[in-house]
């Protein structure tokens, strides 16, 4: 199908395009378009504009700075999958990558355009979620940086402002004795999740000191387990603790039924995927790399 | 709406046209350059059919805007035998028995071009990862995956 009409900008430069964004008209921005084009092929989405970012040079990229590790906005899911940095100490990261989509779809899609989308489909929220991520994000008054917990605010909406554009998301660097691991099911390969479930933690000598847990595509917006985290921090992880973190995701989820499921299979699935993400995560923390 | 004169270089020659903003890759390719090769199998992104390299990348060309394509390189299905010989992926199709009714043809061969230029010794599981974004209806995918080993050996062989 034809996507309805617009006028197509390729801005050189971040200022133009933040420019362009403030024009009149309802404009939109173009980075992946691996969500954005099927939804205008649909007409779910008729943006009278779309400024596209992939000329503006600088906009991608995967390195440390300071504490952080910087993901330029414009940073495709292809680059994350073959960067040693993110394979060796983001594992969260790496795990998540490598699950969204499919190779045709990451050679384009971006990370910035997967958290500016708000699907709570999409499996970059609860991975920035558990990690604590921050987002930067450009616009006319220069950049402000937003706490990923206040960044995800409806269904497909975020705390960006309309002439605003995401340009980097910034993630602490795990401490030692930290491991992460997400665990999607997908009905196969290149589907969206069942469920899915991120999680980050820290161990101190057996016990968990600090943890995070984020949950995709089983509630409107994308969420954190804040009783999941509870009852795993301060408990070493022993099968009986494990399963109350399990338990506790599942009563805090909130899914719908619809093709990939009823909401008690879907509850009971985030049960099991909690499970089994910390365990790898435990793994990893002992094992050494992040 | 915008309409745009682009320059797109398409299997090595440079061709300048006038599109709308809203023309997707795929139609460009298809209907203006006749280039039918390049197959329309879904309207969800979801079956490969289309794939294309863009700038040596398999995408999807009903993905894309022929707008996005200005002043960068396509590669499509019509490349691949050029000279009058068939490339080693295409013997692998026709040797391997790697296609049915040939609809999703085009594009797996044009993700399994991506994948050996960028790993030229997949293992088996790296070959259906590889091609984990092309929907086949016919073949069950071994006829596919033997297919494209027959190439990586070809090619391994060819410069050895
Ligand atoms: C078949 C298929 C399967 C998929 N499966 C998965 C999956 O399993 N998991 C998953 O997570 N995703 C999946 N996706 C979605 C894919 O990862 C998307 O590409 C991604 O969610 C959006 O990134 P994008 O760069 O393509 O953004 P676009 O489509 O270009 O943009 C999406 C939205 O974000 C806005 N936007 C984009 N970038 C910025 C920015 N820098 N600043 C401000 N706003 C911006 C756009 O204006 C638009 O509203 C799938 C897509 C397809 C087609
Ligand atoms: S036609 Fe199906 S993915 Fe492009
Ligand atoms: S051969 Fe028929 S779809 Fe693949």
């Amino acid at each position: 199908m034809i996507p309805g009409p617009f006028d197509y900008h390729s801005p050189a430069t971040l200022d133009e395009a933040v420019a362009l964004l403030g024009q009149n008209g309802d404009a939109k921005i173009l980075a992946g378009g691996q969500s954005l084009i099927p939804a205008m092929r649909f007409r779910l989405a008729l943006p009278e504009i779309l400024i596209d970012i992939n000329g503006i040079a600088g906009l991608d990229g995967i390195a440390e700075a300071g504490d952080k590790l910087v993901i330029g906005g414009l940073t495709r899911e292809s680059a994350l999958e073959v960067s040693d940095l993110v394979q060796q100490k983001y594992p969260l990261l790496a795990d998540t990558a490598r699950v969204i989509a499919d190779p045709l779809v990451r050679n384009l899609a971006t990370v910035g355009g997967n958290l500016a989308h708000a699907d709570p489909a999409n499996d970059h929220p609860a991975t920035m979620l558990a990690y604590d991520a921050e987002v930067v994000a450009r616009g006319p008054n220069g950049e402000r940086v937003i706490a990923i917990d206040e960044f995800f605010t409806g269904l497909f909406e975020t705390s960006l402002g309309s002439n605003e554009i995401l340009t980097e998301v910034r993630i602490p660097q795990p401490s030692a004795g930290s491991g992460g691991a997400y665990v999607k099911l997908e009905r196969k390969v290149g589907d969206y999740a069942i469920s899915a479930i991120a999680v980050q933690l820290t161990l101190d000598g057996d016990a968990v000191s600090a943890a995070r847990i984020g949950l995709t595509n089983v509630s409107p917006v994308p969420i954190r387990s804040p009783g999941a985290e509870q009852a795993l921090i301060g408990s070493s992880p022993t099968d009986e603790v494990l399963e109350a973190t399990g338990q506790a995701a599942a009563a805090e989820c909130d899914p719908s039924a619809d093709l990939r499921g009823s909401v008690e299979y879907k509850r009971d699935l985030t049960r099991v995927l909690t499970k089994r993400a910390v365990a790898r995560a435990v793994e990893r923390a002992k094992g050494g790399s992040a | 709406m915008s309409r745009h004169t682009i320059t797109v270089n398409v299997n090595g020659e440079d061709i300048t046209r006038e599109v709308d903003a809203r023309n997707l890759l795929v139609h460009f390719i298809r209907e203006d350059l006749d280039l039918t090769g390049t197959h329309i199998g879904c309207d969800t992104t979801s079956c490969g059919a289309c794939t294309v390299l863009l700038d040596g990348r398999a995408v999807k060309s009903c993905t894309v805007f022929a707008v996005q394509a200005n002043g960068r390189s396509v590669e499509t299905i019509e490349a691949l035998a050029a000279d009058g010989n068939l490339h080693p992926l295409q013997e692998g199709f026709w040797e391997k028995h790697g296609l049915q009714c040939g609809y999703c043809t085009p594009g797996m061969i044009m993700s399994a071009k991506h994948l050996l230029e960028e790993n030229p010794d997949p293992t088996e599981e790296e070959i259906r990862w590889g091609i984990s974004g092309n929907l086949c209806r016919c073949t069950g995918y071994n006829k596919i995956v033997e297919a494209i080993q027959y190439a990586a050996e070809q090619q391994k062989e060819a410069e050895a």
